[in-house]
């Protein structure tokens, strides 16, 4: 729940507005590929130390709003991380159509969603990315040791739901209604 | 909060075979990334252009960033000397006398070594560098260590050069794309770079660790002769790295070599340098009036 907005802020009625359709639908397409983006950008690391953004906020968006971002969209964005990731190509592709299926079945068989189930089931799912991220640079040519990973799942786990907030700050924004209607 | 119930698709003919193609689709995904990456570690050069592309489109908002970047260092490092002005200006003088009478040794020496080389009748390698340029983004996400310098084959750049900074050796030109080129940092795994003691020239190997460290690895083995503070130059054997590049510091000792660390940090490093590619001199000819004196 914590990573909703309250509901009735969603759609405050506003007399004669509604939301744009483009805005609406490309948003969480342009915030996950930012993300792909924004590791690179913000410092020249020396060791894996930053958060797969990318990846944390296609989780997000599929938790938050099941459905929006269609179960291939780990296709065309994955295609897009890969492009500046510094992993081999293909591995999000791969990886994010798996953790598209992998996060469908899951919810099917939930019950109910919380806070804490949502996070748990985000934290095995970068778990698992990382290390076989890990394992596929490993195959394609690298020897990194598993320790040093360490510290990237630490930053990447507490950094979720500072993400998941991040997205749903961005879906309050992508249905506010501004466009006039004729 | 229960699920959204739309999940289940009823009888509705056209809300099953969407929800059937949509999970079709990515399985397809899945397996179009495996083959990408079949394709990849079998040929992992195939999709350089690509990724030169994408590189080459983001560079200007990279440059931006990186720009930011070492804004936002100076202004720590204004106020963080702002507190430690006195003790650095006293220290600074005493280091500044002693650096004035090591210059003129050092320029006495240089002298010396500028007139043995011409009676060796040894030319000086071409140490013009090719390009400055910034260090412009970096796989911070990966376990995989390169990063993006904002200078491609518009400044001459091309594949192999090496790249260092004023402090030491950063890595070397992967791939290059028209105003960026992708650099694999000696800190990966996969740099391999030969070294030898700056000291003495104990010879030896120092690979990337992948987590900002470096392990250097002696060739000959037995007795371990490194300690702490050591400092590791390349030698330039192989050809690729100019000798006598400086690259790393001893901070640990093991069994068979050491662990360093990089001496030009590339997150400290604002503008670096591309080289040219180093080639070792030809082997003499010879002598063959003399057999036996070889």
């Amino acid at each position: 729940m914590a990573l909703l907005p309250r509901p009735d802020s969603v759609a405050r009625p506003r007399i004669n507005r509604q939301p744009s359709a483009v805005v609406a639908r490309s948003l969480p397409w342009l915030t996950v590929m930012l993300g792909s983006m924004a590791p690179g950008w913000l410092l020249i690391a020396s060791a894996p130390v930053l958060p797969p953004l990318g990846f944390l906020a296609f989780v997000a968006w599929r938790q938050l709003r099941p459905g929006l971002l269609p179960v291939w969209a780990g296709l065309p964005l994955g295609l897009f991380d890969d492009l500046f990731s510094g992993q081999p190509f293909g591995t999000a592709v791969m990886l994010w159509s798996i953790a598209a299926i992998v996060l469908d079945v899951i919810e099917a068989r939930l019950p109910w969603r919380n806070f804490l189930t949502e996070w748990l089931v985000a934290i095995g799912l970068i778990i698992a990315y990382i290390a076989l991220c890990l394992g596929i640079s490993n195959i394609a040519g690298a020897s990194a040791p598993l320790r040093i990973i360490g510290p990237q799942l630490v930053i990447s786990v507490f950094s979720y739901p500072l993400v998941g907030r991040f997205v749903a700050l961005v879906d309050r924004f992508r249905l506010t209604p501004f466009v006039l209607i004729r | 909060m229960a699920p959204p119930a739309n999940r289940r698709s009823g009888f509705s003919r056209r809300a099953q075979y969407t929800t059937f193609f949509s999970y079709a689709a990515g399985v397809i995904g899945a397996v179009v990334g495996l083959i990408l990456l079949v394709v990849a570690i079998v040929s992992p050069g195939t999709f350089a252009g690509l990724r030169g592309a994408a590189a080459d489109v983001t560079e200007p908002a990279a440059q931006t960033t990186a720009g930011a970047r070492a804004t936002g260092k100076d202004f720590i490092g204004t106020i963080s000397g702002f507190f430690k002005t006195g003790s650095e200006h006293a220290r600074l003088k005493r280091e500044l006398a002693e650096a004035k009478v090591r210059l003129v040794e050092a320029q006495a020496t240089k002298d010396e070594n500028r007139r043995l080389k011409k009676l060796l009748d040894l030319r000086e390698g071409d140490a013009q560098p090719v390009a400055f340029a910034r260090l412009v983004g970096s796989t911070g996400a990966s376990s995989r260590r390169f990063a993006t310098l904002g200078a491609g084959a518009d400044r001459g750049v091309i594949k192999g050069m090496p790249v260092r900074s004023s402090m030491g050796l950063v890595g070397r030109v992967l791939e290059v794309g028209a105003s960026s080129s992708r650099v694999l940092l000696i800190t990966d795994t996969e740099s391999l770079v030969p070294v030898r003691r700056a000291r003495d020239g104990i010879a030896a190997f120092a690979q990337g660790q992948g987590d900002g460290t470096i392990r250097i690895r002696l060739v000959n083995l037995g007795l371990n002769p490194l300690l702490r503070g050591d400092v590791m130059v390349t030698t330039g054997s192989g050809g690729l790295y100019r000798p006598g590049t400086p690259m790393a510091v001893v901070t640990d000792l093991l069994r068979d070599g050491a662990i360093a660390r990089v001496l030009s940090n590339p997150s400290d490093t604002d503008y670096v340098i591309v080289e040219r590619a180093w080639a070792p001199p030809p082997p003499p000819p010879p002598a063959d009036t003399q057999p036996g004196n070889r």
